[in-house]
């Protein structure tokens, strides 16, 4: 029989080669984070209590031209709301009578990687297993940032520029799989690209702060391929677990 | 007028926090309206997508090393690489390109 120390401990060795691979994106995301003006400590403490990469990286950005709360609060909701339907497979995958702390725990583990591991872990997702992840990824996560933001400024512009693009490579990795598995995901895609390219050319569109022009972007193409190409409610949730694959 | 970047900060990790309990408060059975559903399941690859591109080209010092990193990203995601090899690629495509141009 399995005890829980056993499973917070299988957690942890399968959070270690993960927080590997986020230890070299978060340092990238450091060397924008400390061009957005934060430090190391702020860093650290951003992305040891936040772990959100594409979140993190566009609340930093949203930092540097003097957004509202309210503003990036709203963003992060969007931005994050993926979490929100990793959140609710999870929860299919608990029997009912559940006790509520037990899903918030698990719940609170979220990230992309933490998600596709405890999706694909046979059984009832739980906190001890997610938990052991979380504790093997998160402190290498904010290492990275801490890092990135202080050894960022002596690396060579060459070796700077190389790194800056491992958090776009992340974001690209996370978007093709599904892209090649469900058309429509491969149009939404397509379209965001072409449209994200046109925004910053357009008029009045242009003068938009980068952060409104992807809420507006994310919401105006979600919305429509939502209408265009609806999902069959069945499937969603189990189109969710499989992308973790 | 900045806002102090502590409390930036807290808001941050708290607003993220929400989405990833988001499930766990509301979830006595799923959600079943199809748009909503439909809607949220196109959000994060638009959003992604989004904040990549064009940004990608503009973030190396030579916008051809970016274009040619998001393509062979995207090349080697779709045959099937994971998170940590795709963005290696990225980064040592920009490296050597920058070599050379």
């Amino acid at each position: 029989m399995e005890t829980n120390r056993d499973i917070f401990m299988q957690g942890y060795r399968h959070g270690i080669p993960i927080g590997l691979g986020y230890f070299a994106v978060a340092f990238s995301l450091g060397i924008a984070a400390r061009d957005y003006g934060f430090n190391a400590a702020q860093g650290f403490l951003a992305s040891l209590i936040t772990y959100a990469s594409a979140g993190q990286y566009m609340g930093f950005a949203l930092y540097a031209t003097n957004t509202t709360l309210a503003e990036l609060v709203l963003l992060t909701f969007i931005i994050n709301a993926r979490y929100i339907l990793m959140g609710f497979a999870l929860n299919q995958r608990m029997p009912e009578g559940t006790p509520l702390r037990t899903r918030l725990l698990v719940g609170s583990c979220i990230t992309d990687e933490i998600f596709g591991i405890t999706i694909a872990r046979p059984g009832v997702p739980t906190p001890f297993y997610t938990f052991g992840a979380l504790i093997a990824a998160v402190p290498l996560w904010a290492l990275g940032t801490a890092l990135g933001i202080s050894m960022g400024n002596i690396l060579p512009a060459r070796i700077v520029s190389a790194l800056s693009v491992a958090l776009f490579g992340m974001f690209i990795a996370v978007i093709i799989p599904p892209a090649r598995k469900d058309r429509a995901v491969l149009g939404a895609v397509a379209v965001s690209f072409a449209l994200s390219y046109a925004s910053v050319r357009l008029p009045l569109i242009a003068d938009l702060s980068q952060g409104n022009r992807t809420i507006l972007l994310t919401v105006i193409i979600s919305a429509a391929f939502a209408v265009l190409f609806p999902r069959k409610a069945e499937a969603e949730i189990e189109g969710g677990a499989a992308d973790a694959d | 007028m900045q806002i102090n970047v502590y409390l930036y900060i807290f808001v941050m990790a708290f607003a993220t926090w929400l989405m990833r309990v988001a499930a766990s408060l509301i979830m006595k059975k799923p959600v079943r309206n199809r748009f909503f559903q439909s809607f949220l399941y196109y959000v994060p690859y638009v959003t992604l997508a989004v904040m990549t591109f064009p940004a990608i080209v503009e973030a190396t010092q030579s916008p051809l090393a970016g274009a040619a990193a998001l393509l062979v990203c995207i090349a080697a995601a779709w045959f099937g690489q994971g998170l940590f090899t795709v963005a290696v690629l990225g980064c040592v495509t920009v490296l050597i390109l920058e070599l050379f141009i």
